[in-house]
C-alpha cells in the first residue's frame, strides 16, 4: 500500500478527533486528496490555494539561492576587497554557497518549523483544517531579515507574527496585515541593534576589524551619509584613505552590481534582476497584480524625481541630513534596498492588498511613494518599504470602499440621466 | 465570608474577573498604555487609583441626595480633583523620582473613565458602604491588569523587575544574556501594551466563553 493510501486510511480512522487536521494537512500538502466534491454545481479549476502558494514559492527560489551565494560572497569580499574586481568569477563558488548553507538554510528551516508548528497547534485547538497561508510567509521571512539574525529571535518573531498578525483575525485570508511584514516589523522594533546599522548585513561583520567592516554597510546606509567624510585605515602600512560615503559606495558597487544584487542587504532582496524574473512568473500565472507592481515602481520613481528636483533647486543643500538620499538619482532608488522585493512579493498579497482595479493603482502608487519618503526622511534607518506596505495594508479596505462607492454613484447618475 | 453578605461580596469579586474595568468594559486604557513600561509605576498607579476611587465613591455616595443632578458632573470632578491633588502631593513629597516618571498621568487620573464611570453608575445610587466596596473592587480589578501588564513589559522589555536585574546584566553578559538573550525593545513601546492587554482579554474570553458577544 502506498504512503498516500496509508495517509488516507489514517485520515478516515481519526476523522472527527482532535488530531485530524494534522493528518489532513500532511495529506493535502503531499498529494491530491482522494476526496471529491459531491452534489451541486461546481467549477473545476487547476489552481487551488496550495498551487497558488507553490507558484509564489517557485518565484522566490531564485532569490533564495542567489541570497545563499551572496551571503558567502559578501562575507569574503568584506575580508578581501579584491574579490569585487571580478564579481562573476568569484560569486558562484562552493565556499560562498557553504556560508549560505550554514547561515541562510537554518533561517528557512526555523521559519517554516516554528510557523507551521503554530499553525498546526491552532488548527488542532480550533478544530479547523491547517491552512496553506504559511507556505509563502515562511519563505518570505528568511529573505527579508539580515543574515546574522539569531535563530531564537526569528522564532519569537514568527510566533508573534503568526499569532498576532494572522490567527487572532481568524487565520489565512482574514488578516489585515501581511504576516511576513508583521514579523519583520516586530524584529525591527524589538531588536533594533540586530536589524540596522553596518554590522548585521554581512555574516560575521561584528568580528571583523573596522577597516573591513565598512563594506558591511547597505547601499541605503551609504547614500544616507553620502556627503559625510569616511576614513578607511590603511592596512599593511598603507596611507589612510580619506573619502566620503557616497564616493566609497560608487567605488565599491557599480550600477550593474546594484541591479544584479551583488550588494549587502537582507538575505533575498538584493537582486532586482531576479525579483523581476519572479515578478514575470507571478504576472504570467496571474497570481500577482501587475497593476500593483507597476504602480509601486511608478510611485517610487515619482517621489524620487520630486526629491531630485528639490535638490536641483537648491532647497536642500549638502549640510542637510536629508541630502544624501534625496540626491540619489531616482532610478537608483528602484534598484537598492527592499523596494523591488516589497513591491513584487509583499504588496501583491491578495489578502491584504486592494481588490478593485482602480484601488490597486492607488494602493501600489502610494506604497512606492511613501517608501521613498520614509527612506529619505528617516536616515537613521533608511528602509521604508515594509512600513509603507503595512500602512497601505491598513488603508486598502478604505481605498476599495471609496472606489466601490464611486462606481455606484456613477452608475446611479447614468440611470438618472436615462430616466430623465 | 462572615464580614460581607453575599450581595456585597459580589461587588468586590465581580470587577476582578467577569466585569473587569479594563478587559471587559475596556475603560482606563490610556493609562494602561502609558505607564506600564515599569512595574513600579504600575503599582503606584494602581494604589493611587485605589485611593481615589475608594474614597471618591464614599464621598459621592454620602452626597448623592444633595447633589443637584444638573451639575453632578462638576461636583464629581471637584471630588476627584481634590483626591488626585492629595495623591500628587504625597507622591511629590515621598517619591519625587517616581512622581516625575508618572508626570502628567497622576493628574490625568481625573479623566480616567473608570472613576467617573463608577461615580455615575454606582455611587450616585448606593449607600456609602456598598459604594466603598464597589470602588475598591473596581480599582483592584484595574490594578491587577495594570500590574500584570507592567510585569511582562518590564521583565521582557528591560529584563528587570522593580528595577532589579532578574535576568542578569545585559552589558556584562551575565545570566540569560550570556547565552545570547536580548531585551525586547518593542515591549517598551506603547503598542505592545495594547497587544498585551489584548492577549489578556483573549485568554479571559477563551476561559469564560459566556463573555463572547453574539454577532
Amino acid at each position: 500500500m502506498s504512503v498516500k493510501d496509508n495517509l488516507h486510511n489514517l485520515k478516515e480512522k481519526y476523522k472527527g478527533t482532535k488530531m485530524a487536521p494534522a493528518f489532513n494537512a500532511i495529506h493535502t500538502f503531499l498529494y491530491l486528496p482522494n476526496e471529491v466534491t459531491h452534489g451541486g454545481t461546481h467549477i473545476k479549476a487547476a489552481d487551488d490555494l496550495k498551487r497558488t502558494m507553490n507558484i509564489v514559492i517557485v518565484a522566490l527560489i531564485p532569490c533564495l539561492i542567489f541570497g545563499m551565494f551572496n551571503a558567502g560572497y559578501q562575507h569574503y569580499a568584506a575580508i578581501d576587497g579584491s574579490l569585487r574586481t571580478d564579481v562573476l568569477a568569484n560569486f558562484f563558488t562552493f565556499d560562498n554557497l557553504w556560508i549560505g548553507i550554514i547561515k541562510v538554510l537554518p533561517l528557512v528551516i526555523v521559519s517554516y518549523g516554528v510557523g507551521l508548528l503554530v499553525e498546526f497547534i491552532f488548527a488542532v485547538i480550533k478544530g479547523h483544517e491547517v491552512e496553506e497561508g504559511y507556505l509563502v510567509t515562511g519563505m518570505l521571512v528568511p529573505l527579508i531579515v539580515p543574515v546574522d539574525t539569531p535563530l531564537w529571535m526569528l522564532s519569537v518573531a514568527v510566533v508573534f507574527g503568526v499569532i498576532i498578525g494572522k490567527e487572532v483575525f481568524g487565520g489565512t485570508g482574514m488578516n489585515i496585515l501581511n504576516p511576513a511584514l508583521t514579523i519583520r516589523a516586530f524584529l525591527f522594533f524589538a531588536y533594533p541593534t540586530w536589524m540596522s546599522g553596518d554590522k548585521v548585513w554581512v555574516y560575521d561583520a561584528v568580528n571583523m576589524s573596522e577597516a573591513d567592516a565598512i563594506s558591511g554597510e547597505t547601499m541605503l546606509g551609504y547614500y544616507a551619509k553620502a556627503s559625510q567624510d569616511l576614513t578607511i585605515k590603511g592596512t599593511n602600512g598603507a596611507a589612510d584613505l580619506v573619502t566620503t560615503y557616497g564616493d566609497r559606495a560608487n567605488e565599491l558597487y557599480s550600477t550593474f552590481d546594484k541591479f544584479m544584487g551583488f550588494i549587502p542587504g537582507s538575505v533575498g532582496e538584493t537582486s532586482t534582476f531576479l525579483i523581476l524574473i519572479g515578478a514575470a512568473i507571478l504576472i504570467f500565472t496571474k497570481i500577482a497584480s501587475w497593476r500593483i507592481i507597476l504602480s509601486a515602481f511608478v510611485g517610487a520613481a515619482v517621489m524620487g524625481l520630486i526629491f531630485n528636483q528639490v535638490v536641483a533647486a537648491d532647497i536642500i543643500t549638502e549640510s542637510s541630513k536629508f541630502y544624501g538620499l534625496m540626491s540619489t538619482v531616482w532610478w537608483e532608488h528602484l534598484t537598492i534596498g527592499g523596494l523591488a522585493f516589497g513591491a513584487v512579493f509583499m504588496a501583491t498579497d491578495p489578502v491584504t492588498g486592494s481588490q478593485t482595479n482602480k484601488g490597486k493603482w492607488i494602493y501600489g502608487f502610494l506604497i512606492g511613494f511613501i517608501s521613498i519618503m520614509i527612506r529619505v526622511f528617516n536616515p537613521a534607518y533608511p528602509e521604508g518599504v515594509f512600513l509603507a506596505i503595512l500602512l497601505m495594508n491598513v488603508f486598502a479596505p478604505t481605498i476599495d470602499h471609496y472606489v466601490v462607492q464611486g462606481n455606484i454613484k456613477k452608475r446611479l447618475n447614468r440611470t438618472k440621466v436615462k430616466t430623465a | 465570608m462572615g464580614l460581607l453578605s453575599k450581595k456585597d461580596a459580589v461587588l468586590l469579586t465581580d470587577p476582578l474577573a467577569d466585569n473587569n474595568p479594563i478587559t471587559i468594559q475596556v475603560l482606563g486604557i490610556c493609562s494602561a498604555l502609558a505607564i506600564t513600561a515599569e512595574l513600579k509605576a504600575s503599582i503606584v498607579m494602581a494604589v493611587s487609583v485605589l485611593f481615589v476611587l475608594g474614597l471618591g465613591n464614599v464621598v459621592i455616595s454620602l452626597m448623592r441626595n444633595i447633589i443637584p443632578s444638573k451639575i453632578r458632573i462638576i461636583v464629581q470632578l471637584i471630588v476627584v480633583a481634590t483626591l488626585v491633588i492629595i495623591v500628587d502631593l504625597v507622591l511629590k513629597a515621598f517619591a519625587y523620582e517616581l512622581s516625575k516618571t508618572l508626570s502628567v498621568f497622576v493628574g490625568l487620573i481625573i479623566t480616567n473613565c473608570i472613576i467617573m464611570g463608577r461615580f455615575e453608575a454606582f455611587a450616585l445610587a448606593n449607600g456609602p458602604w456598598r459604594s466603598f466596596l464597589d470602588g475598591i473592587g473596581n480599582a483592584v480589578g484595574y490594578g491587577v491588569i495594570l500590574i500584570a501588564v507592567g510585569f511582562f513589559r518590564e521583565l521582557l522589555g528591560s529584563g528587570t523587575l522593580l528595577g532589579f536585574a532578574v535576568l542578569g546584566d545585559p552589558i556584562e553578559k551575565t545570566g540569560l544574556y550570556a547565552i545570547g538573550y536580548e531585551n525586547n525593545g518593542f515591549m517598551l513601546l506603547s503598542p505592545m501594551a495594547l497587544i498585551v492587554v489584548g492577549i489578556l482579554i483573549w485568554i479571559q474570553r477563551s476561559r469564560n466563553t459566556a463573555l463572547i458577544e453574539e454577532n
